[in-house]
């Protein structure tokens, strides 16, 4: 079995695996906002570049990346065709018309639009979780967030909770297996085709399963305390984040791409040929 | 002045059906720093409640328990009880905290506030000491059950605890499991002379400590060296058998053989080469 608790983690020796989490988590952001900016193909062209260049600096195989978003291609290309078959433009006449469905020439932009918009704002987030393990992520949001406390947010706390949370999906799972083992020997009607009767059977499942969190969470609290666990206080790290030069380059390096984005998009200074590319 | 100390200590617990369990009636011990103590005991005797009581997870309800003087009811003291005692549980699935085995070793110290340098320090002496070096960034989840609770037992030890309490740690663990880790903690004794109190029913492992106490329903029924053994009553009015060899002995010594009561493997061939060596 895959180890769950590793998320999608692809092991390699990369610039964007050694990057600082903190700075991997602040590009997304930006790089999030800034794909919504972009309007003009060839904005996003411009963005896809860069992306692909990521992706081929992370040396994660490409055919991996687009793997891992297997669902949300056949949703995209789903959400691509209704946007085209329901597109209505008044200005111009359609292409082809099927009963209540016209195609329109600005419906087939748009439409190609909207998918390259998605599949560019699901493309980054997947690149961070294949270069990041889930660990790098929690201490990375954990002093992320850090300026909240002073607001009294128990950031500490929140990070602590989502990494027991995923150190403990493994157990979990197992813990599952083995009731349903014991509940079908019992007779349980797991294999019933009657979905009725299989959601019944998962009763006498889960009820076992929240009782044995409810004491194993009660002995893990135990072990915590015994290892002098008294929140954030006085606590240090053994793995202290460090920013590297590199990071700083790589973060300039986005903003550079946002302004040139927005560019693209206002054309503050009236450039000839961005309204030449303004498709 | 003991390390630790238990005066006249009660607990009860209100049980499944709403009775009131008493737990621990009266129990007065002490130990001393680098004690190798066995505490044994059946179920329900009262074990996993008195290492509970060690570290301050539970208050006494009557009777007072002293960690270098000072009282586990003491909130302020906790912290500085629970850097002294450290416990490891019996399921080691349920003591780790992070998906990753170092960094899971630190989180003790990380608690302590230490500088990183020294957690880095602490981390690989403790893993080096349990023999645990080369699994430092796997998953504890590729690891086996003695494997497992080896890092459970780098995760006190990081803390440098001056006693450690192992509660029925090799409970859960098959017989190579067992033997890596009982390995571990005498060698922790004798070289870092650290204080162990062992917890368990496995009367093999009991054999292998300097000190027994016998736990039975609540009150300690023996407590004392290797020589117990020669008493088996107490055991047997406890519920417990006795180790295999001291009770292979006791058979031949029945059988009119003398082969005195010998605790392990080795010392009991050698009784016997000793014993038929002597008739011939």
């Amino acid at each position: 079995m895959r180890d769950v608790s590793m998320g999608q983690y692809y092991p390699a020796s990369s610039p964007v695996h050694r990057a600082d989490p903190r700075f991997k988590l602040i590009i997304l952001i930006l790089y999030l906002v800034t794909v919504f900016f972009c309007d003009s193909f060839f904005s996003f062209g411009f963005m896809t570049l860069f992306v692909l260049i990521t992706i081929l600096l992370s040396r994660v195989p490409i055919l991996k990346v687009l793997k891992s978003l297997r669902l949300i291609i056949i949703i995209l290309v789903f959400t691509t065709l209704l946007m085209m078959i329901f597109y209505s433009d008044t200005t111009s006449a359609p292409l082809a018309e099927w009963g209540i469905f016209h195609i329109y020439l600005n419906g087939i932009y748009a439409a190609i639009k909207l998918g390259w918009r998605l599949m560019l704002l699901v493309l980054m987030p997947t690149v961070l979780t294949l270069t990041s393990t889930p660990t790098e992520l929690c201490d990375g949001l954990e002093s992320l967030l850090s300026p909240l406390k002073v607001l009294h947010l128990p950031v500490h706390e929140l990070a602590l909770i989502m990494s027991i949370a995923l150190r403990l999906i493994p157990s979990l799972i197992e813990e599952t297996d083995k009731i349903v083992n014991a509940q079908r020997a019992r007779g349980a009607a797991f294999e019933s085709r009657n979905p009725f009767k299989k959601i019944k059977a998962m009763i006498p499942v889960l009820i076992p399963l929240f009782v044995s969190s409810f004491r194993r969470a009660d002995e893990l609290a135990d072990a915590m305390d015994s290892r002098c666990y008294r929140g954030a206080k006085g606590r240090t790290r053994m793995k202290k984040l460090k920013a590297k030069f590199s990071d700083f380059v790589a973060l300039l390096f986005w903003c550079a791409i946002t302004v040139c984005i927005l560019f693209l998009n206002y054309n503050w200074l009236g450039w000839a040929f961005i309204t030449a590319l303004s498709l | 002045m003991s390390f630790l100390e238990f005066k006249n200590v009660e607990y009860s617990y209100v049980g499944g059906d709403d009775e009131l369990i008493q737990a621990l009636k009266s129990v007065s011990f002490s130990i001393e720093r680098g004690e190798f103590v066995a505490l044994v005991g059946c179920n329900g005797s009262g074990k996993s409640t008195l290492a509970r009581l060690c570290n301050g997870l539970l208050a006494p309800d009557g009777g007072e328990v002293l960690v270098d003087g000072q009282s586990t009811t003491d909130k302020r003291a906790l912290f500085d009880i629970r850097k002294k005692i450290g416990i490891v549980f019996q399921n080691p699935d349920n003591q780790m905290v992070t998906t990753i085995v170092e960094d899971d070793v630190a989180f003790g110290p990380e608690n302590l506030g230490l500088p990183p340098e020294e957690i880095r320090e602490r981390v690989d002496w403790a893993l080096a000491s349990v023999g645990m070096s080369e699994h430092a960034k796997s998953g504890p989840f590729r690891l086996s059950g003695g494997q497992k609770q080896r890092v459970a037992i780098a995760g006190v030890l990081a803390i440098k605890p001056e006693l450690m309490i192992l509660d029925e740690a090799t409970g859960m663990l098959d017989p190579n499991g067992r033997r890596e880790v009982l390995e571990v903690v005498k060698k922790l004794n004798r070289d870092e002379n650290m204080a162990v109190i062992m917890i368990t029913h496995f009367m093999e492992e009991a054999a292998a400590a300097d000190r027994i106490i016998v736990l039975n329903k609540g009150s300690i029924a023996a407590d004392g060296g290797k020589e117990l053994f020669n008493t088996p009553e107490v055991f047997e009015g406890a519920g417990l058998d006795l180790p295999l060899y001291v009770r292979l002995a006791r058979r031949l010594n029945d059988a009119g053989m003398d082969v005195g009561c010998p605790l392990t493997a080795d010392e009991f061939a050698a009784a016997v080469a000793k014993a038929q060596g002597g008739k011939k």
